[in-house]
């Protein structure tokens, strides 16, 4: 009895986030009609939804692993900023357009390591290491573009991102590529399963042999590579970096991760849950701005949601406990 | 046998404080009381003797409030009682002192001892009155020398200790609950904490005393209730004129007698597979050497704390030893888990659920924590091996419900520990570190971990076992090392020594 009930938890979860994501579809259609049940509106969703999306892949190990990533936010700031100097764009025009984005996954690769160094080898508790990076790399991009906004200028960098293929932005490819390949590393690989284990139980896991620090390391690793690539899909979309890039991203990935369904304790993570939690608060957002609605009603909207979120998650959690011992 | 005045006992009213009558205490797969009767007088100290698993702890947790009797009644001034929880045994003046003191770090003395009956007014603290009664106290159990706003966390263990003791005495304590109080604390600390029994007991506190230690009781105790298996075999024994033998048949001699696999007798030439030699940690243990040869089955008994499981776990590398060395085949193991596991080293440890199992994850996955990399292909996940794998060790270990995906928190305590020796399986170890193998199992399950257990050595594995059951490490094993305070004190043959020489060598420190 308990071994279905385990099997329909999840089940059951996914759906009521469908659920939620229809009835927002619904309201939308209800209220905007044609306005937004276009394709030119929904794939304005998705576009504005690329960001929060990619990094919210990253966040989703992290998360399930047990631990946080305060600083992602603003290391898109600073990979932005950094993949959008005048020397960087230079190089960009001498070698080629792919300077840029390559520059932006190193940057957000680097950052994420320390991270991972700070939590795995300095034994810092990730809320505060991470904390710390969301300070220092804000920080650093303010410096590195002296508050300015930096444009873009390597057409062909523009050439290969805004390109549509089948009539979908590249971001949006981009976000499905990532998605896609977030849902395999984290079911089917070795990472993935080490990742579930050290968020289930870090010292069994531990004790089992698993190295748990090595592995911290590379999931903080992986979740700053998201967040470089988040800063190319902002330098596409927006066409200038920007140390304010990124501001407060942090908390929408986070509660697009929570109320997708992964444990904020560790040990359960879904991407599918993710992506309908991403989704689901970038329909909101979305039938809001078509309705002529306040963001400060979005906000409360979006804060009533996470609750609903959360408490379904725990009662959800408690009658699994209830019924399987 | 150390004055104890033959005239006080008696002095002392003769109606019982506390009364417990039948107490059963049933939790779902093992019965932890069986029937215990308990009397305690007021103004005496009241040992309670037993050995590990006797119900000593569902016992006193009982009386705190922490659970509820299946059956049976408690009497306080032979009224009956319910004690539905914590607050109210403190409310009834039922005051416990636990092995792992319950004290806030980061809280002054003042605060701690009013923790959840704070002094206020209209929500504001009165500190100047939690101090000034705190000094009172302090001075009360002599100890004027602390000061109510020293931070807890800055004090030793002693210290906490007193802190525990004065919150009992701040709730007008009548009867007051030690759980191997001295187990924490050095001889000269242990002196003061007698002197203070002795002073609650002269104001007509009565006092139940848990210690394993029998020269303690002899010193402390008035009168003593044995238990065994759940049962009270014997209560309000006078201390001074029970004879220690009389006490350790009291305690041993099974009433549940479990079977034991016959030993296959380890050849002479088998190779030695685990040596160990000269390892220490820190103050833990000191200079512990032995060796597991292949198909033997090595047992470590001693009582808790005195440093079996940090001797596993240093063996293991979860732990970094101060001295010594382990070698695995005669090749030195690298330091930390990863190389003990390299090396062919498996632990099942004696937590399991917050050591071993990843509860909510399918049992199958919990087999291969251990193996999922190395079946895996390039990185990618290989489940079908996996659940195959479990699935041979599931039949072979007759692991209930036979099914691989059921979550590992579904499954009994038993069947718990088959998982965890099946991961070891699985991964194919050299040598086996067990640690309490059969705790939280049912005694039907037992037999049949401990058949699991020969058989892993019969197939060639060396295997090395800690239990807190002398028996059971008695039954179980081929040879022997007795461990008391961290030192090594006796190594045999286990079929040469017997339960009672063993409590000797751990209680006592001598063969008796």
């Amino acid at each position: 009895m308990s071994g279905q009930s385990a099997l329909r938890g999840p089940a059951l979860r996914m759906g009521g986030l469908v659920l939620a994501l229809v009835l927002l579809v619904v309201v939308g259609v209800a209220t905007g009609g044609e306005r937004f049940w276009s394709t030119g509106n929904l794939i304005t969703v998705l576009s504005l939804a690329a960001v929060t999306g990619v990094v919210s892949i990253g966040m989703t190990f992290v998360i399930t692993s047990g631990g946080i990533d305060l600083s992602v936010g603003a290391v898109v700031g600073l990979a932005s900023v950094w993949a959008s100097t005048r020397s960087t764009q230079y190089m960009a025009e001498d070698y080629g357009w792919w300077v840029i984005p390559v520059t932006a996954l190193i940057v957000g690769l680097v950052a994420g390591l320390i991270n991972g160094l700070l939590v795995a080898y300095g034994k810092m508790p990730a809320f505060m290491a991470t904390l710390a990076m969301l300070a220092a790399a804000r920080g650093l991009a303010e410096i590195i573009a002296g508050r300015r906004t930096q444009i873009v200028f390597v057409e062909p960098f523009f050439d290969v991102l805004q390109a549509r293929p089948l009539g979908v932005p590249m971001i949006v490819w981009i976000v499905v590529v990532v998605a896609a390949a977030g849902w395999f590393l984290l079911n089917r690989t070795t990472f993935g399963r080490r990742t579930v284990a050290v968020g289930g139980n870090a010292e069994a896991s531990r004790l089992a042999g698993i190295k748990i620090k090595r592995h911290t390391l590379y999931l903080y690793g992986l979740t700053g590579l998201t967040a470089g690539i988040g800063a190319v899909i902002l330098l596409a979309r927006t066409t200038a970096g920007s140390s304010t890039h990124g501001t407060l991203l942090e908390l929408d990935v986070i509660a697009a991760v929570v109320v997708g369904g992964t444990l904020l304790a560790g040990g359960r993570g879904t991407i599918t849950g993710t992506v309908l939690g991403v989704l689901i608060f970038s329909t909101l957002t979305n039938v809001f701005v078509l309705n002529n609605l306040d963001s400060s009603v979005q906000a409360i909207a979006k804060g009533a949601i996470i609750v609903g979120a959360v408490l379904l998650q725990q009662w959800f959690a408690s009658r699994e406990r209830t019924t399987s011992t | 046998m150390v004055d104890v005045d033959p005239d006080r006992a008696e002095q002392r009213a003769e109606q019982p404080l506390l009364r417990m009558r039948g107490i059963v205490k049933q939790f779902p797969g093992a019965r932890a009381l069986d029937g215990v009767d308990l009397e305690v007088r007021p103004g005496e100290v009241h040992c309670l003797l037993g050995q590990n698993g006797a119900g000593k702890s569902t016992l006193i947790k009982i009386l705190a409030g922490a659970h509820q009797p299946t059956a049976g009644e408690v009497l306080l001034d032979e009224e009956p009682v319910t004690i539905s929880d914590p607050v109210a045994a403190l409310k009834l003046g039922i005051a416990t002192i636990y092995q792992e003191l319950d004290v806030v770090d980061g809280l002054t003395v003042a605060e701690n001892i009013y923790l959840g009956h704070e002094l206020a007014t209209g929500g504001v603290t009165r500190r100047s009155d939690a101090a000034r009664n705190t000094r009172q106290i302090l001075d009360r159990l002599g100890h004027k020398e602390i000061s109510p706003h020293r931070e807890v966390g800055s004090m030793p263990a002693a210290g906490k200790q007193i802190v525990s003791l004065a919150r009992a005495l701040s709730r007008d304590a009548r009867v007051v609950i030690m759980d191997e109080p001295s187990a924490v604390l050095d001889s000269e600390e242990v002196g003061n904490l007698h002197r203070i029994v002795r002073e609650l007991t002269a104001d007509g506190v009565a006092v139940v005393y848990i210690s394993h230690r029998l020269e303690e009781i002899r010193q402390l105790g008035d009168r003593i209730t044995v238990l065994k298996d759940g049962r009270t075999v014997a209560t309000g024994l006078p201390v001074a004129d029970t004879p220690t033998r009389e006490l350790i048949k009291l305690m041993t001699g099974r009433t549940v007698e479990y079977a034991f696999p016959e030993r296959s007798g380890v050849p002479e030439a088998a190779a030695p597979v685990l040596e160990v030699e000269g390892l220490g940690l820190g103050d833990v243990f000191q200079d512990i050497s032995l060796t597991v040869r292949a198909g033997e089955i090595v047992g470590l008994a001693g009582l808790v704390g005195s440093g079996r499981s940090e001797i596993l776990e240093t063996i293991y590398g979860a732990r970094r030893s101060t001295s010594g060395s382990v070698r695995v085949g005669g090749k030195r193991v690298r330091s930390g888990v990863d190389g003990a596991v390299a090396a062919g080293i498996g632990l099942a440890p004696e937590e399991r659920k917050s050591q071993g199992l990843l509860l909510d994850e399918p049992v199958y996955r919990n087999i291969t924590l251990s193996t999922f990399a190395r079946m895996a292909r390039g990185g990618l996940l290989d489940e079908r091996a996996e659940r195959a794998a479990a699935r041979e060790q599931v039949e072979a270990l007759d692991l209930r419900p036979a099914s691989v995906d059921r979550d590992a928190r579904t499954l009994s305590g038993g069947n718990q520990q088959k998982a965890l020796l099946a991961r070891w399986l699985v991964h194919g170890c050299r040598v086996l570190l067990l640690d309490e193998p059969t705790r939280g199992v049912d005694v039907g399950a037992r037999s049949e971990i401990y058949g699991l257990i020969r058989r892993l050595a019969d197939n060639g594995t060396a295997v090395l076992v800690v239990s807190s059951e002398i028996p059971e490490v008695l039954g179980m094993a081929d040879r022997v090392l007795v461990i008391s305070d961290g030192r090594a004190v006796h190594e045999g043959p286990a079929e040469e020594i017997d339960e009672h020489a063993v409590l000797d060598l751990v209680m006592e420190g001598s063969v008796a």
